[in-house]
């Protein structure tokens, strides 16, 4: 399930701004252990975000993205009180969903 | 029951069997996620799977970035596009061990700016590859690590 995400949406001048942060290790699959083992990889690799319902952005990632993940995005549109959703997907299979309201 | 369900439970039965005996990786689960272009070990093999050939160099895309990263760990980057209908903006860092960093696909509202932190094995030039109305664009920047983000 991983830890919740941190959301945040302001609506100003017709512009929503999202800003989403994401708990999750991203681990690459390229570091080893101290036994030389290598740390198999995990990351998010897809992130689906919704405003008001609508499918605004999504994402894929690779490995590359950095340990708890930050994306930062701006929508035409919107105002306080829609809903914004976002859902990520691991390459485990690991998904989670958190939503918050636009101030 | 109708010979349509038969099949389509074969066919599950089928893809089950195959996934048990460990042929389909984890990944294959996730439909959308392009793996050739996330394996993808060098610039021009990346663009190709990005469907993208030789993107032309465009002054409406910019990368706000910091021309020195501390900590290749987070790099803080930020795609632009002024590029009209701009459908996808994706990031490559061209000397990480997979080139394609991430890649985001824009509803018609979404204004083509994405904020991210990426990770930097060496200092490397980190492209902006922009899909607009069918076309390919690129706009690339240096950007220098002091302290790798890949190492163990």
């Amino acid at each position: 399930m991983g830890n919740p995400m941190k959301i945040r949406a302001s609506a100003k001048d017709g512009v929503t701004e999202i800003k989403i942060l994401m708990s999750h290790e991203m681990e690459t699959g390229q570091r080893k252990d101290a036994n030389g083992t290598v740390i198999p990889a995990w990351f998010i690799n897809e992130i689906t975000a919704k405003l008001d319902g609508k499918t605004v952005m999504q994402a894929q990632w690779g490995p590359s993205i950095s340990k708890n993940p930050y994306l930062a995005f701006k929508v035409k549109g919107g105002k306080a009180g829609d809903k914004v959703s976002v859902t990520w997907v691991d390459n485990r299979g690991d998904t989670r969903t958190d939503e918050a309201a636009v101030t | 029951m109708t010979q349509a369900v038969m099949e389509r439970r074969q066919v599950l039965t089928f893809l089950g069997a195959l996934a048990a005996a460990g042929f389909v990786a984890p990944q294959a689960a996730f439909a959308n996620w392009d793996k050739t272009a996330f394996d993808a070990k060098t610039m021009d093999d990346a663009l190709k799977a990005l469907g993208a050939g030789t993107p032309a160099n465009s002054g409406d895309v910019q990368i706000v970035a910091s021309d020195i990263a501390e900590n290749g760990a987070v790099v803080p980057v930020q795609a632009v596009s002024r590029l009209p209908n701009t459908e996808r903006i994706a990031i490559l860092v061209e000397k990480n061990p997979n080139m394609l960093a991430a890649a985001f696909d824009m509803a018609p509202d979404t204004i083509p700016e994405v904020t991210a932190r990426i990770k930097m094995g060496q200092t490397s030039n980190v492209t902006v590859l922009v899909k607009a109305d069918g076309k390919f664009y690129a706009a690339s920047k240096e950007i220098k690590v002091t302290l790798g983000g890949c190492g163990g």
